[in-house]
């Protein structure tokens, strides 16, 4: 296959950057995207060009480091997919493709297609744990009976990565999926109850802090999602900020 | 102890100022649509007695300050969340495909709103503000009672083709904002529920077809007849 690859070419967080256009030919259909992008790469070093800069880390959809914008959506035309599990048989051959970074003022670009998403770490660091002892004498897995439905929904939040990608697609760039998924898994459980209203305070004005966007509802983020958290986990977040403001000493 | 900017200042505080004014907007546009159906059957004395009601009853006049508020908030909270998101984003995507994973209205709701609060300045303009210290005409009804003739005022407009357009165009604007705020309201407040929420929007859908048509159909019925 043959492709026309547009690619953000960016030389640090202080340049302007711009658009290049590239040709790669000789892709199976059966590569991934990022080993598209390996080729291209390759090719690149071979004409004393800089290799595109882009994350990877595991390469099988779990990690949540790839982070390309593809054809206008985060992860391109895949659903429930990374970068890493989009294949080039979702294309056609011959196509044009055009690739971007992540873009949001929280997500600075440190170089290409590489973004900084340590403000989902400040987020995770301002209340997204239970400071309980998980080390030495762990209680028995059924002292605490826990309904399945909700064992079920606690687990559902958990599976989010931290890809970014609700940040990437949200019109307003917004962090509100990752941050009530994350707000989520441990308020649907008796173990995160005792901090559940100062870990709903304290991250959502973290992610105020980091300057993302506000939450219209418009549930692209659900839509663009890898790993398909639904934006119950944002209802359920606002339920419990509304409660906590209201309550909390 | 929670050190955070809690029900004012934070985003989703915000967001519940939106979604509550919405609603109660939702709630006065069906008070609003029942008193002026008197104008689809061309009953002078039952809207003008509508009109006059509306201006001069204690109650309903305590209820109009909280409207205008409400107006004023959702307006003034909607413009802050609008400059909000954009400076979260300061450098736009060269492609951008919305279409793919969120419907047209919910993108574009600052725009239809920006369009509705003109609607409503036009509005307020050609009735509300001549109801109270424009001058209408006075006519008296069968038993005697004098009353502002808010109906003949009201149907000289819409008998201008192009002012009668315009509503229907604003009408048509408004569907689209409620196409998605109606149940986006619910959303934010956290009202969500598994059982209740395709109902919820179900009705949303209805509202924002059934209430802007029927206000709609207003200026096209004086026109056409």
């Amino acid at each position: 296959m043959k492709f026309t690859l547009n690619v953000w070419r960016q030389n640090g967080p202080q340049d302007k950057g711009r658009m290049e256009t590239y040709q790669v030919d000789q892709v199976s259909d059966d590569m991934s995207f990022l080993e598209m992008i390996d080729v291209l790469n390759e090719q690149l070093i071979g004409q004393g060009v800089d290799p595109v800069v882009f994350d990877h880390d595991c390469r099988e959809g779990i990690c949540g480091m790839c982070s390309m914008f593809i054809n206008g959506e985060a992860h391109g035309p895949g659903r429930g997919v990374t970068t890493c599990q989009l294949h080039m048989r979702e294309f056609k051959d011959g196509d044009e493709i055009t690739i971007e970074p992540f873009r949001a003022k929280a997500f600075p670009v440190i170089k290409d297609l590489m973004v900084d998403r340590s403000a989902f770490d400040r987020i995770i660091q301002a209340g997204g744990y239970v400071s309980v002892n998980t080390s030495g004498n762990l209680p028995d897995a059924n002292a605490t009976p826990i309904e399945k439905p909700d064992a079920d929904a606690a687990f559902d939040a958990a599976t989010c990565i931290g890809c970014g990608a609700c940040v990437a697609t949200c019109k307003n760039a917004s962090a509100m999926l990752f941050t009530s998924a994350k707000v989520s898994q441990f308020a649907l459980l008796p173990q995160g109850q005792v901090e559940a209203k100062d870990r709903v305070l304290h991250m959502v004005n973290q992610m105020d802090l980091e300057g993302f966007g506000n939450c219209t509802n418009t549930g692209a983020c659900e839509v663009e999602c890898p790993k398909g958290i639904s934006i119950e986990n944002i209802a359920r977040m606002n339920r419990e900020f509304l409660s906590a403001s209201i309550t909390s000493k | 102890m929670a050190t955070t900017r809690g029900l004012f200042g934070s985003s989703l505080a915000r967001k519940y100022w939106m979604a509550l004014t919405g609603l109660f907007l939702c709630s006065f546009l069906v008070i609003h649509l029942l008193g002026n159906l008197p104008l689809l059957m061309g009953k002078q004395e039952a809207f003008n007695a509508y009109a006059h009601f509306m201006t001069t009853f204690p109650l309903i006049k305590a209820v109009s300050y909280l409207l205008y508020a409400s107006i004023l908030l959702h307006t003034v909270d909607g413009l802050m969340l609008a400059k909000q998101n954009m400076a979260a984003r300061p450098a736009n995507y060269v492609k951008y495909n919305g279409a793919a994973n969120a419907n047209w209205s919910s993108r574009n709701m600052a725009l239809l709103g920006t369009f509705t609060l003109l609607f409503l300045i036009i509005h307020m303009k050609s009735f509300w503000y001549e109801m109270h210290w424009g001058s209408v005409p006075m006519i008296t009804d069968a038993e005697g009672s004098t009353y502002k003739d808010l109906y003949t005022i009201t149907v000289a407009a819409f008998e201008q083709v192009w002012y009668s357009l315009f509503y229907v165009v604003a009408m048509i604007s408004l569907g689209f904002h409620l196409w998605h705020g109606f149940a986006s309201a619910f959303q934010t407040m956290g009202w969500s529920h598994p059982r209740y929420t395709p109902w919820i929007k179900a009705i949303g859908y209805g509202f924002a077809v059934l209430v802007p048509a029927t206000f709609a159909s207003i200026p096209l019925y004086i026109l056409l007849t």
